[in-house]
């Protein structure tokens, strides 16, 4: 396996959303988003990601998605728990934006979360498009919460965009890079 | 047309030059467009010229600001005493490089797990208390059931976002598979931070008891 950097987005301090609209393509079969120290506003925010079919069904960043979510965490005042099913940040065929990588993160100074999302062969049009991603994130009651997603979008058309956003408040920190999967 | 893998007996990737003549993207080569892959991968170091009978494992340069993403690939690491942990910590940089109990960790530690027929039927998946962190200067639980027979290994790949960030804790996520001293399957997923705002370069692997065989390798995320 090789990686080849397509594109980087760095968060410009104060960013609604962050993501790419060019560079996803037949090019690759396997797209990786690797995640460092994304930062949000407000504390207690999920982040999460949406993607478009901008030359297919071109509804926008709403398309139907049916998802696992699990996770485990552990702090010096926390009892461990999981691995654990995350019944609300599953969806099936719901339109809303996934979560990924942690949960709850912080928003204080130090706190962020990071970590990977596989997209598997978006320009198909015959197939849903498979993902799976690991994340790593400082919840904000000052513990380690890892979370586990995998999934499908459940749309046959070419994915070409891909959308990031925190469910409250701005991305206010982070770098995210897109590779492409030789 | 065949694809080439090597001429001469040297791979493809390997050659930079053809009859002294430096190609470039795009360039022909009979009449063949010349394209250049490129691996973001950056290869930084590895303990290959000493892999057996090792006390730790340790990459004390390396680890700065030049990548946000450093990879370490684990290959057939072996333990000299039998059940036994691998673990890791690290030093930051206004620590000793020889310390490595400055910076606390917190972690979480879950495992599948499933026996080989001839010692039982046992399978399952399960969070690991004893093995899991919180705000430990210790050496940090990767694996266990680390065994020592001549066929007992883990393999697996660890990551390590932003080490020289002298703002954010430093996150990190680690799966190994394992042929575990009891012969048994492990699939173990751990993860964590280090809850230091100082830049990290010093990473040390070793067995919570004796000594080590195997192979690390550090690779370094492309930044651009």
């Amino acid at each position: 396996m090789a990686l080849t950097l397509i594109s980087t987005d760095t968060s410009d301090g104060s960013d609604a959303t962050m993501g790419f609209t060019s560079g996803i393509d037949s090019t690759y079969d396997a797209y990786e988003f690797h995640f460092i120290n994304m930062h949000p506003e407000n504390e207690n925010a999920q982040f999460s990601f949406q993607v478009n079919c901008a030359t297919g069904n071109t509804t926008g960043f709403n398309n139907e998605i049916t998802s696992t979510a699990f996770n485990t965490y552990h702090g010096a005042s926390k009892t461990a728990d999981g691995p654990k099913i995350e019944d609300d940040k599953d969806q099936a065929n719901g339109t809303a934006y996934q979560s990924i990588l942690s949960r709850r993160t912080g928003a204080e100074t130090k706190e962020s979360v990071s970590g990977i999302l596989r997209l598997y062969a978006p320009s198909s049009t015959v197939y849903v498009k498979h993902f799976m991603s690991q994340g790593q994130g400082y919840h904000f009651e000052d513990y380690s919460l890892t979370m586990y997603v995998a999934g499908y979008i459940n749309a046959t058309e070419a994915v070409d965009e891909i959308d990031f956003k925190f469910d409250n408040g701005e991305i206010q920190g982070g770098v995210i890079k897109m590779f492409g999967v030789s | 047309m065949p694809d080439i893998e090597k001429i001469n007996n040297v791979a493809v990737a390997d050659i930079s030059k053809l009859d002294s003549i430096t190609f470039a993207d795009g360039q022909k080569v009979n009449n063949q467009s010349v394209s250049l892959v490129t691996d973001a991968h950056t290869f930084i170091a590895d303990n290959s010229s000493d892999t057996t009978n090792l006390t730790d494992i340790t990459f004390s340069s390396g680890i700065d600001s030049t990548y946000d993403v450093y990879m370490f690939d684990f290959i057939n690491i072996n333990a000299a005493t039998d059940n036994t942990t691998f673990q890791f910590q690290v030093n930051s940089t206004d620590a000793s490089h020889t310390t490595y109990d400055d910076s606390a960790i917190t972690s979480t530690h879950f495992a599948a797990f499933n026996d080989e027929p001839s010692e039982g039927t046992s399978s399952g998946l399960y969070y690991d208390t004893s093995r899991d962190a919180a705000q430990s200067t210790s050496g940090i639980p990767l694996e266990h059931y680390v065994g020592n027979g001549a066929d007992e290994s883990i393999s697996g790949r660890m990551w390590l976002y932003a080490p020289s960030s002298g703002t954010y804790v430093k996150h990190w996520m680690a799966q190994f598979s394992e042929n575990a001293q009891h012969n048994a399957a492990y699939s173990t997923y751990v993860a964590g931070y280090i809850n230091d705002t100082t830049a990290i370069d010093d990473i040390r692997f070793n067995m919570a008891s004796g000594n080590l065989d195997g192979l690390i390798k550090m690779y370094g995320l492309a930044k651009s």
